[in-house]
């Protein structure tokens, strides 16, 4: 599966469009994890726990968003975007959406 | 009474480690920054189409919180309105650690360009200390590698 924030993927050439396909992940913050980060907030500085954390859920709706394009044939997803909201306090959304297609010759 | 001594002592606390921590951030940042210009990261949306390269998403991110004595600065700041430096320097702080990062992971990839650049900032604060502001920036954009290097 190639996965590309451009419109187009270099060399090779869209067949068909299949779409939109999307993945999303909402994350709540350890409770321990979050006092500790309220200790670090008063210094300063990087919340690793917090990156960490944004990070896998990045990762997991991303792969929900490859298993959607699988599904459906597709074997690319170009013009990838991706976007975060906090809904409540603790808890983040990511959010990730690009066009499902099909390329040629995928397979050098 | 108590109130305003646990202030004061939070806010030096943050002034003294605050300060250090950011000025050991911007330092690092910048001579990072001197290493990795060798691959150049923008935001042009046409890749060269000359058939040379394979491309890959690439992602870096970081979350970042203000110290005590700023968010206490900029709260005072914000009685009379103007420019907020406290802030400014910890967005920049912010968005450059993410490109660094994101750099990072398209030179272990073996990139040679990185295209299509995007930017997203999020406020995230958490259930403690609503009030103080974590921010997370996330970039993200196309690592072009050539197919030797597959």
């Amino acid at each position: 599966m190639f996965i590309s924030n451009l419109e187009i993927m270099t060399g090779k050439k869209v067949i068909k469009h299949l779409g939109l396909v999307q993945g999303s992940s909402v994350r709540a913050k350890h409770a321990g994890k979050d006092i500790m980060a309220g200790i670090k907030n008063m210094f300063g500085g990087e919340l690793k726990a917090y990156t960490e954390l944004l990070h896998e859920s990045r990762e997991e709706a991303t792969s929900r968003m490859i298993e959607q394009a699988e599904s459906i044939g597709a074997n690319a997803v170009l013009n990838v975007r991706y976007s975060t909201s906090s809904i409540t306090a603790g808890a983040a959304e990511i959010y990730v959406y690009g066009t499902a297609v099909i390329l040629d010759n995928l397979g050098d | 009474m108590e109130q305003l001594l646990i202030t004061i002592v939070l806010v030096a606390l943050g002034y003294f480690f605050g300060r250090r921590a950011e000025n050991k951030h911007i330092k690092s940042i910048i001579e990072r920054e001197a290493v990795m210009n060798q691959l150049p990261a923008m935001a042009g949306r046409f890749p060269p189409q000359n058939g040379k390269y394979h491309q890959q998403l690439v992602s870096g991110s970081v979350v970042i919180a203000n110290d005590y004595f700023k968010t206490f600065v900029a709260g005072l700041r914000n009685l009379f309105g103007g420019k907020i430096t406290a802030y400014e320097t910890l967005l920049d702080r912010a968005r450059r650690e993410a490109v660094l990062r994101m750099k990072q992971e398209a030179q272990s990839l073996g990139a040679e360009l990185i295209f299509n650049v995007k930017y997203e900032t999020s406020n995230i604060s958490g259930q403690y200390n609503k009030r103080m502001p974590v921010i997370e920036v996330h970039a993200y954009g196309t690592a072009l590698m050539e197919y030797s290097t597959k």
